[in-house]
């Protein structure tokens, strides 16, 4: 289990590039579980959420991504979209740790 | 000093009026701050958060198809961002002279397909579909070599 928290306000188009690299690195030699802690994030486009997902499809099997805290307009986009059906969302990364990788 | 408070104008802040423009080069970062100044200039011309927030969404899903699909090359020429505030309505005006949309029509925008193995889902294809869900009304039209793509949202 590992937690990353992503330290920018936006995940824009301008950082996805940035973003992506980032996370491969963060990622990288984790077992099980990963919650991504996105409460620094005010602002995500939709390019910021494919990379999520392209994070997300490049973790190995049996693997999982979970995301926490997610502010107002990001738990929006991910709603939206329907990609809340595909992450598990959690109010808090302590909500996120409460609650067993399943 | 007379007692009387002024009377809040939804538009105030903003440049000229209730109008707002920013001209900006068709690059990410570009547009980022763009995007920036106008979700400043929504904050001051008092919109409700919520809705300003879903205005910001539309706005930059709608210049990202401009700086990724009209221009997409290094040589990005400039957009052009009109806001309009009145009566409760919103109208925005996207201008670029890049290439036409595919086909001269706006994308249909459903939502994407997500009942499909993890390594199967889409990493893009959701811009037209939030900007549909979340403007009142959206136009498109191609004038002499100039997009225009107008969004409207109630406010």
């Amino acid at each position: 289990m590992r937690v990353v928290s992503v330290h920018a306000d936006r995940i824009d188009a301008a950082a996805v590039v940035r973003f992506k690299e980032d996370m491969r690195n963060a990622i990288q030699g984790a077992s099980g579980r990963v919650i991504l802690d996105l409460s620094a994030v005010a602002f995500i486009d939709s390019s910021g959420l494919g990379a999520i997902v392209a994070s997300m499809k490049r973790m190995p099997e049996g693997q999982r991504l979970d995301l926490a805290g997610l502010t107002p307009i990001v738990e929006k986009v991910f709603r939206l979209t329907r990609m809340d059906t595909v992450f598990r969302l959690f109010p808090s990364t302590d909500a996120a740790l409460r609650t067993q990788a399943a | 000093m007379t007692g009387a408070l002024p009377v809040p104008d939804p538009a105030a802040g903003w440049p000229h009026g209730r109008r707002f423009t920013s001209v900006f080069r068709a690059r990410a970062g570009d547009a980022r701050d763009a995007l920036r100044s106008v979700k400043q200039a929504l904050r001051r011309a008092g919109i409700d958060p919520v809705r300003a927030g879903e205005v910001e969404i539309a706005l930059t899903e709608a210049v990202n198809n401009v700086v990724e699909h009209a221009y997409g090359d290094p040589d990005a020429g400039f957009v052009r961002m009109n806001l309009t505030l009145r009566g409760g309505v919103l109208k925005v005006r996207l201008s670029d002279t890049g290439r036409p949309m595919p086909g001269e029509c706006l994308p249909a925008g459903h939502p994407a397909n997500l009942a499909v193995p993890r390594g199967m889902l889409p990493e893009g294809g959701f811009g037209w579909f939030l900007i549909r869900t979340l403007a009142d009304d959206v136009r498109h039209e191609r004038h002499n070599g100039t997009n225009t793509l107008s969004l409207q949202f109630r406010l």
